[in-house]
């Protein structure tokens, strides 16, 4: 069996340790709450020889993403943490980074944006990153962000994927909540992601050229290409799960089904809240309600197949959104993702009623997920569902 | 002219052969063109420097003052001006593209 040490982390310090146990060469980051603890301890870990790594000390999140591109494009294995706004202000890059097919992996502590000023964490952040062409894991403890960075770079780095990774988990609610975490032997973890860079890297003695124009001739066609690599990565992220499992004791899944067996109605829920949706599927089961919990974990690609199948025998399905999508028809990322998975065969859909909750870190009790399982009970016999978002703790 | 499908593209849209931008001509772009007046340079090369697309050639030819000639490849010449702009005996002259 492999060796495991069992340590007292936040979420944090936990994505920082996976880095630094699947042994990155470069770290340019620029401290952000909730990050900032993440960076300085990967600052500490370089400082005190902990790790071998160049830590790029950058002027802004933009530059920290391009120096990973440009670390990344060398054959480096490439790390950073951000958030809120400076996950924003990455964005540019991770689209080039994603074009690029460069496996940079990141750790963001998901924070609200501006306006209003707020430093507290939901989804408002990652939202929008959904079609950059970036691996996302939504996670929710500190074991399962630690084992899904070690899991990003696997996928990432898989010849049939190549794309950056983001591993998602909420501004303080996680990021700064202390949890035990097994962390693996490097060595071990390096069993599991040995260092072969498998993608183009610039090379004096094969020069090629990166970052270069697509014209309307060929700029369609690597789109697609991109298309193809996340299509890849349903199954390649499964694949890894399994292995890592098998080495390690552990696995997730794309999706976690938690007493869906013979539920009439479920709940989708991501990152922390998921546990608290945990426990209220449970009370609300005592209460005689038939609610089952699907835990988002792969949020792009979409395990459409997968939440398909899990959801073949419910009537009705409660998505739990953690960001607004201003204007749109559902104020929630996921929902539209689940509405529009039927989309060729509505006749297979269950009733979709869209939640949004903890905008702003706004609380979110056990008490107010038993009173949407019972809702949603109350759907599935017959009452009918607004044509909108419901706010949970929106004050009126 | 049957272009390549996205099964038969590189990766990540990257170029696996260097220097092949001498292959497509970006001389259509020109609205002013550089003319090079012989008898006017003095070889001090500044054209030849100043260029950012390395479109001002340096000729050998022993008939020619120290040896040396300059002139412009059209072929790739964007029309920039700075040739134009930097020689220091107006050797160059700024002549309208006519097509």
């Amino acid at each position: 069996m492999v060796k495991m040490v069992r340590k007292a982390l936040t979420t944090n310090y936990a994505v920082a340790h996976a880095a630094k146990d699947s042994d990155v060469d470069v770290i340019a980051a620029y401290p952000i709450t909730p990050s900032t603890p993440a960076a300085e301890k990967l600052a500490e870990y370089v400082a005190n020889g902990e790790l071998d790594a160049e830590y790029v000390h950058v002027e802004s999140e933009h530059s920290a993403a391009s120096a990973l591109v440009g670390a990344s494009a060398v054959g480096a294995r490439a790390f950073t943490v951000t958030a809120s706004q400076g996950l924003i202000y990455m964005s540019e890059v991770l689209y080039i980074a994603s074009g690029l097919r460069l496996p940079i992996v990141l750790g963001v502590a998901s924070r609200a944006l501006s306006a209003p000023l707020s430093i507290w964490g939901d989804m408002h952040d990652i939202a929008p990153l959904r079609d950059a062409g970036l691996i996302i894991y939504f996670v929710s403890s500190a074991q399962e962000a630690y084992d899904s960075v070690i899991q990003a770079f696997k996928v990432a780095e898989d010849p049939r994927v190549h794309l950056p990774a983001i591993v998602d988990y909420d501004g303080f609610i996680m990021s700064h909540v202390t949890e035990p975490v097994d962390v693996i032997d490097r060595e071990d973890v390096l069993k599991y992601i040995p260092k072969k860079v498998t993608w183009n890297t610039l090379n004096p003695k094969q020069p090629i050229s990166i970052g270069t124009v697509g014209d309307p001739d060929y700029y369609y066609e690597f789109k697609y290409q991109q298309q193809v690599a996340m299509e890849n990565a349903v199954k390649v992220a499964e694949e890894a799960d399994k292995e890592f499992e098998k080495m390690f004791g552990r696995g997730y899944g794309l999706i976690e089904e938690y007493r869906m067996d013979d539920a009439e109605v479920a709940m989708i829920a991501y990152g922390a809240h998921a546990g608290t949706a945990r426990v209220a599927v449970d009370k609300a089961r005592e209460e005689g309600i038939k609610v089952g919990l699907i835990k988002l974990r792969l949020w792009r690609p979409f395990p459409t197949e997968h939440l398909m199948k899990a959801l073949e025998n419910v009537s009705v399905v409660g998505v739990l959104d953690r960001a607004m999508a201003l204007g749109a028809p559902r104020q929630g990322p996921v929902v539209k993702d689940v509405i529009s998975m039927y989309a060729s065969d509505p006749s297979k859909a269950p009733k979709v009623a869209s939640y949004a909750l903890a905008i702003g870190q706004r609380d979110v009790k056990i008490e107010d997920l038993v009173a949407v399982a019972k809702q949603l009970d109350e759907f599935a016999k017959g009452k009918e569902i607004p044509n909108k978002t419901i706010c949970i703790g929106l004050r009126e | 002219m049957t272009l390549p499908g996205w099964k038969e593209l590189p990766e990540g849209a990257v170029v696996r052969e260097p220097g092949n931008t001498v292959t497509i001509s970006t001389g259509e772009w020109r609205v002013f063109k550089p003319v090079i007046i012989d008898e006017k340079c003095t070889r001090c090369r500044l054209c030849w420097i100043y260029c950012p697309d390395g479109t001002i050639i340096e000729v050998d030819d022993p008939n020619a003052p120290l040896g040396k000639r300059y002139e412009v490849d059209y072929e790739h010449c964007k029309g920039c001006g700075i040739c134009w702009k930097e020689c220091p005996v107006n050797a160059i002259e700024w002549v309208p593209e006519e097509r």
